[in-house]
């Protein structure tokens, strides 16, 4: 049934469509408009590679003690930002960071723009990763999955890209640290979030041009590559790319990521994570799981894993044929169920039943390192790490070496 | 080596040999390298297209050509192929000499490829920088064995550079050993130069020692280069590139770069050319002393002129001119009708005489073995693209001789011909085009979806002795009326002809020929056309013959209007009626998913075990159920026939991707308000987004029998119970126009015909599949669900799928909203004003799922319920009356 499976990436005539249904991710998608019809800034994007290299006080590379960690148990990942953040309700003038804001003048509209908070209401950011920490959380995700400057052209806001970034890993950091000097036996880590931008690679937005693109892998690279540096210099401990839901587009992060590596002389370790946008099993550029960790496996990432898009539920398959391929560990935080614009959070699962799938994904082998996406709260991620507490964490399958 | 492109390819030690397809290189193929140059980068896509359906598991795109801006050839074509899941789905080799097109490639592609090649030829230093960026892109690499003073032509140096390449890339650079891919140099053989009779068992120990010294390192090579020599003498060619696999693959060759659709079995190729080939592969040197490769230069000579010959009667070839022209038209053989017809044009004074001489008795036999019933539709369109070759041969003549003489024979008449504003439907009124032009009619065909108005003033301007209309839904009847209603306006007097599958004589008599002074007539199927036209336009016939017809409809709309109806009962009545269910005690199954999927190019081979060929043999008037009428005494051997060039076209749509097949399909709840089926987006059913107004059986039904109305089927609002309805649409028809408009080039009516009877079957097949897999996957409610495609199309499974327009559900209207709810127009489907569905090859309609749904026939409805379901819907009662005219 080789075709037999429904495809986003096909046919010029849907290319407009498929674009308009890449979502935004963990946020409420109405906040936006079409970002089609935005003009991205491409002077600003092509000034990013000429900033100045800072000779980096990264985070010591905390590989060998993150394989430790996940041989003996299955790590804890947090859960939404978004939906954390929509419970705070807050207003324009919030986002602007009140009267007094350096953004106040702003030409551009700012509510919506969540990556944003870690600059104008870090408060409000730093109460989520305390949440997230104290419920259970082993690793915290930095608030900037959408902090690259080709999203951010969205709101005028492309030339603060990197200091989102920055600002956000130092918060991230900050917390991290105070969880862990509270319970030395738990150490507690920052993952440095790269989100897939809004824009796609290997689609074309043109419904009578298949050829077309919107975004180039270089101009990926440059607006990553920002993105990374900030990441690093706020004290990341791992680099998330993450929602991959064009691998094209990951791959040019992971270009970035190695660049950066191999410009300061030292790396750190790096997860993936896919996006498996719906039954037909396939990214919304139409790859297969495996096709997705083999085009990503070149980097050796300390994980590979999926998130978003599906419940826990609908992802099982997906996870099943990660953890049967991949020669790495497995991180997997899905959303919690469907979409459900009745309930309190936008999606339909609670967090004991959240926590009863990801258990079953323990128990079956297929994990090592768990977490929520859209829709999951402090509580569901106090669930599921008590779920998982005593089960043991998938073991690494051998297979031919991806490096000598 | 884990590759990958939409899906992945993953080559371990123990793999079987891996073929990379070639024909995507513009220095390998002329063909392609002609398209990329004259910028026909969709031709180029269908190579690769090709590539990939003929068996290729990676395909090796190459642009190094001199006048080509290579590297923005290479993101050209290689963003164009990501779009075709067909061809993306196999990973790329991104093959070039120059570093900066092999990096403009590795920008394009999500997948994993392989680069094709880096080498030691500038030194150690940049390839360790390529290999890097390699690396850093995610790609596997071939590595040329070539160096600093050249590419390696000697085992030695085959296996010195590799081991070399080997551990610099592996110690200084970390290039994992399994995505390093070597390839040891294929030379060319039997060149007649001394030195060069090893390169092949060069080659082959050179894999050898790679796979047995060098880890995880793959071996690969362009296999073609090896018969360099024998260019032009395909079978040795093919000989040599087979047996030289066969001995490469055995010492460890992982991957080669071939043309995949030109492959033998080693087995297979005949023992003498087998020996010879052999011999100069493996250079083995023979006891007679002769040299093997003039041995085999020798034998290849005689070799060449034999080809695998389909055995044929051409006895015919021998008789006169007249004689094959008759032949070849009765049979419907093109093969010599040009050189034919040039033979009589140059025998006969004028080339009008060849038109009105040999070629019109040929069809005069055609016609009269056709109006005997001795030759059937099928066989009368083919030889009507003989016809239309050998005329398009001597028009250019022709005209040359009008423009000389002002006069060039004159046609019966002339026919102007649409399918009405609003309808898409045209194999039908195509086929009355072929079969009038081949007795001698003008016809001139306004094509589809043609308002009134151009077809009255083409009738006016090209001086039409007669307008057909066709049509094929419901709402073209009405439309068909306007037309006449609108000759009559105008004072036109020529007759209209009314033809297609909803029309009869009886809607003729009684809603159309009354608008219009003129003779209206009632044109069954292509087989009378010839003969109402003739009668018309005969100086001697018409008089009576419109008398005839004229009386004849006076008659059927006495007999109409005396006609008592059905006796209708009031709807509240019927309602009282329905069909009931007991839902207190249902429950209804709950699909797997809520909401909208897709499915795009959905498998034709899959879809095309599914045809039911029953319709098929309709289209070409073939009467008789399906399969007995391939041995039916009369029609078999014409449907056996027909069915075996439908199957073989089929074949082509199949393998050359002709056609795509999409759809989609939504799951909703749903519940019944009275006689309406209302679709929610939610299951706790507050968002409304389809409301389907169905219709009531009206009729006074005997003790027992229930008043259908497709509500019935699904549970109503205040049962309480939660219900669910599937809504669909497929299509078959993306990309026709391409193919018909190449038949049309070629005069080929007949394969247009027949491409589009095949898009119809593939449609309906598709909706089939769609069904099944929605009752067995995605709505799940008979998931072990097992009937072979006869149990099928015979509908022995769960649930129906009423289509708009059929006669359970009449009304086309609702297609609107289903289109717009399925997001159709993003799928290529778009509907016309009066609802037909475009491309024509489209299913769409509902999927049910109570056990005891079933079909039925609305029939006729009283003015209550038109009064009722102007107010449920909102549309004025005038309106509803054209739409529904057949059910009042």
């Amino acid at each position: 049934m080789r075709h037999g499976v429904p495809r986003r990436l096909d046919r010029r005539r849907d290319r407009g469509q498929q674009y308009a249904r890449v979502r935004r991710h963990d946020r409420d998608e109405n906040e936006h408009g079409d970002a089609r019809a935005r003009v991205l800034l491409k002077s600003k994007i092509a000034a990013t590679p000429g900033r100045p290299l800072h000779p980096a006080p990264m985070q010591p590379d905390r590989t060998a003690e993150l394989v430790a960690l996940l041989s003996r148990r299955i790590l804890v990942l947090d859960g939404a930002m978004g939906t954390m953040i929509q419970r705070h309700k807050l207003g324009e003038e919030d986002f602007r960071g009140g009267p007094a804001g350096c953004l106040h003048d702003h030409a551009h509209d700012l509510k919506g723009d969540n990556d944003l908070l870690v600059l104008t209401q870090p408060d409000v950011v730093r109460e989520i990763h305390d949440r997230y920490l104290e419920a259970g959380a082993d690793i915290i995700e930095t608030n900037t999955f959408g902090a690259t400057s080709i999203a951010q052209a969205d709101y005028q806001l492309q030339d603060r890209a990197h200091a989102m970034n920055l600002a956000a890993a130092r918060l991230a950091r900050e917390c991290a640290d105070r969880w862990t000097a509270m319970t030395p036996g738990k150490p507690r880590f920052v993952a440095g979030a790269l989100g897939p931008t809004n824009r796609t690679a290997s689609i074309s937005p043109d419904v009578n041009d298949p050829g077309a693109r919107n975004v180039s892998f270089d101009e990926l690279v440059a607006t990553y590559t920002g993105a990374i540096e900030g990441l690093a210099e706020g004290g990341a401990d791992i680099l998330l790319v993450e929602t991959v839901f064009d691998t094209l587009n990951a791959k040019a992060a992971l270009f970035a990521i190695e660049s950066h590596f191999d410009r300061v002389g030292r790396r750190l370790p790096v997860i993936v994570s896919g996006t498996i946008t719906d039954a037909s099993g396939r990214t919304l550029s139409g790859q297969t799981t495996e096709a997705f960790w083999n085009s990503v496996r070149h980097v050796r990432p300390l994980a590979v894993g999926l998130n978003c898009a599906l419940g826990a539920a609908l992802m099982r398959p997906y996870i099943e044929e990660l953890a049967r391929v991949a020669d790495t560990f497995v991180s997997c935080y899905p959303n919690a169920g469907l979409p459900n614009p009745m309930a309190e959070t936008g999606y339909d699962e609670t967090p004991e039943q959240t926590a009863r799938l990801i258990e079953d994904f323990a128990r079956n082998g297929f994990v090592n390192i768990v977490g929520g996406c859209c829709g999951t709260t402090p509580a569901h991620i106090r669930a599921i790490a008590e779920a998982v507490a005593k089960i043991a964490p998938r073991a690494l399958p051998a297979t031919e070496p991806a490096a000598a | 080596m884990r590759l990958a492109g939409l899906e992945p390819l993953t080559i371990d030690d123990d793999a079987l040999f891996v073929n990379v397809g070639e024909r995507t290189n513009v220095t390998g193929s002329r063909r392609f390298a002609k398209l990329i140059l004259a910028g026909d980068f969709a031709g180029a896509v269908e190579v690769a297209r090709q590539q990939v359906a003929s068996g290729a598991q990676i395909i090796d795109v190459n642009m190094d050509e001199a006048m080509l801006d290579s590297k923005a050839a290479m993101t050209r074509f290689l963003n164009l192929i990501a779009s075709e899941p067909d061809i993306a789905r196999v990973p790329v080799m991104i093959d070039s000499s120059k570093w900066e097109v092999i990096e403009a490639g590795l920008k394009c592609v999500q997948g994993k490829p392989v680069v094709n090649s880096i080498s030691l030829k500038e030194g150690e230093a940049e390839f360790v920088r390529q290999a890097r960026l390699v690396r850093r892109y995610g790609a596997a690499v071939i590595v040329m064995a070539f160096d600093e003073r050249g590419q390696a032509d000697t085992y030695e140096r085959k296996v010195g550079i590799c081991q070399r390449c080997y551990d610099i890339l592996t110690r200084q650079v970390g290039f994992p050993p399994e995505d390093i891919v070597f390839d040891p140099n294929v030379f060319a053989i039997a060149t007649g130069i001394e030195e060069h009779d090893n390169y092949a068992v060069d080659f082959i120990n050179a894999t050898r020692w790679i796979r047995a010294h060098l880890p995880h390192a793959k071996v690969s090579g362009g296999i073609s280069n090896v018969s360099f020599s024998f260019r032009g003498n395909e079978p040795v060619r093919e000989a040599i590139h087979t047996v030289f696999l066969y001995h490469a693959i055995r010492a460890g060759l992982t991957m080669g770069i071939v043309n995949a659709g030109q492959l033998g079995v080693y087995d297979e190729i005949p023992p003498e050319l087998r020996e010879r080939v052999e011999d100069v592969v493996l250079n083995r040197k023979r006891a007679d002393g002769q040299s093997p490769t003039e041995r085999l230069v020798s034998f290849a000579e005689t070799y060449k002129a034999k080809g695998k010959e389909v055995v044929e009667d051409l006895g015919w070839r021998e008789g006169s001119v007249e004689a094959r022209l008759a032949h070849a038209l009765v049979k419907g053989i093109t093969t010599w009708i040009v050189e034919d017809t040039e033979e009589a044009r140059r025998k006969f004074a004028r080339p009008i005489q060849v038109i009105e001489g040999p070629l019109m008795a040929g069809m005069n036999v055609v016609g009269d073995l056709f109006g005997a019933g001795r030759m059937f539709l099928p066989q009368v369109v083919k030889s009507a693209r003989v016809m239309k070759q050998a005329v398009g041969h001597l028009v250019p003549y022709i005209e040359e001789e009008k423009a000389r003489s002002g006069d060039a024979g004159k046609p019966k008449g002339r026919i102007v011909m649409a399918t009405v504003k609003g309808d898409v439907h045209d194999i039908g009124k195509n086929i009355v085009g072929v079969v009038l032009q081949c007795n001698n009619f003008d016809v001139v065909d306004l094509g589809v979806m043609v308002p009134a108005q151009k077809i009255l003033d083409a009738a006016r301007e090209r001086n039409a002795d007669i307008v057909g209309l066709s049509g094929l839904i419901t709402p073209s009847l009405e439309e068909m009326a306007h037309v006449a209603r609108e000759m009559q306006r105008l004072g036109m007097t020529q007759p209209l002809l009314i033809g297609g599958a909803t029309t009869s004589r009886v809607h003729t008599a009684v809603k159309i020929a009354p608008h219009y002074a003129g003779v209206t007539v009632y044109v069954p199927d292509a087989s009378r056309a010839v003969g109402v036209a003739s009668n018309l336009l005969s100086d001697e016939l018409a008089a009576g013959y419109v008398a005839e017809v004229a009386a004849d409809y006076e008659k059927i709309r006495a007999q109409h209007a005396g006609k008592k109806g059905p006796v209708l009962i009031p709807l509240e009545a019927a309602r009282a009626n329905a069909f009931a269910t007991d839902w207190a005690h249902a429950v209804p199954p709950v699909p797997t998913f809520i909401g909208r999927r897709e499915f795009r190019n959905v498998d034709l081979q899959e879809l095309a075990a599914l045809i039911d060929w029953g319709p098929f043999f309709q289209t070409w008037e073939l009467s008789g159920p399906y399969p007995a009428i391939l041995d039916d005494a009369v029609v078999g051997e014409a449907a056996r026939s027909v069915l075996a060039e439908g199957r073989a076209m089929l074949k082509r749509i199949v393998d050359g991707r002709w056609l795509t097949a999409s759809g989609a399909v939504a799951l909703l709840p749903a519940q019944a308000v009275g006689d309406d089926i209302v679709c929610y987006a939610d299951t706790a059913r507050t968002q409304e987004v389809l409301c389907w107004h169905n219709l009531r059986q009206q009729s006074e039904r005997p003790q027992g029998k229930p008043n259908y109305c497709l509500a019935d089927f699904v549970a109503p609002r205040d049962s309480g119970v939660v219900d669910y309805v599937g809504v669909f649409a497929v299509t078959a028809g993306l990309g026709i126009e391409k193919k018909l408009a190449e038949f049309e080039a070629g005069h080929d009516d007949y394969g247009a015909i027949m491409l589009k009877a095949l898009a119809d079957r593939l449609a309906e097949a598709f909706a089939e599949w769609l069904h099944r897999k929605v009752r067995r996957e995605l709505w799940g409610y008979a998931a072990d669900e097992t009937l072979d495609p006869v149990a099928l199309i015979r509908e022995e499974y769960r649930g129906i799928r009423p289509a708009p327009g059929y006669p359970a559900c009449p009304d086309h209207a609702v297609k609107a909203p289903l289109f717009d709810l399925l997001r159709a127009r993003d799928l290529g489907m778009t509907l016309t004003e009066n609802f037909a569905m475009l491309p024509a090859a489209a299913v769409s309609g509902f999927f049910l799922a109570h056990p005891e749904a079933s079909y039925f026939a609305v029939g006729k409805i009283g003015d209550d319920q038109l009064a009722d379901l102007a107010a449920r819907s909102g549309r004025p009662v005038a309106a509803l009356r054209r739409d529904l005219a057949p059910n009042l």
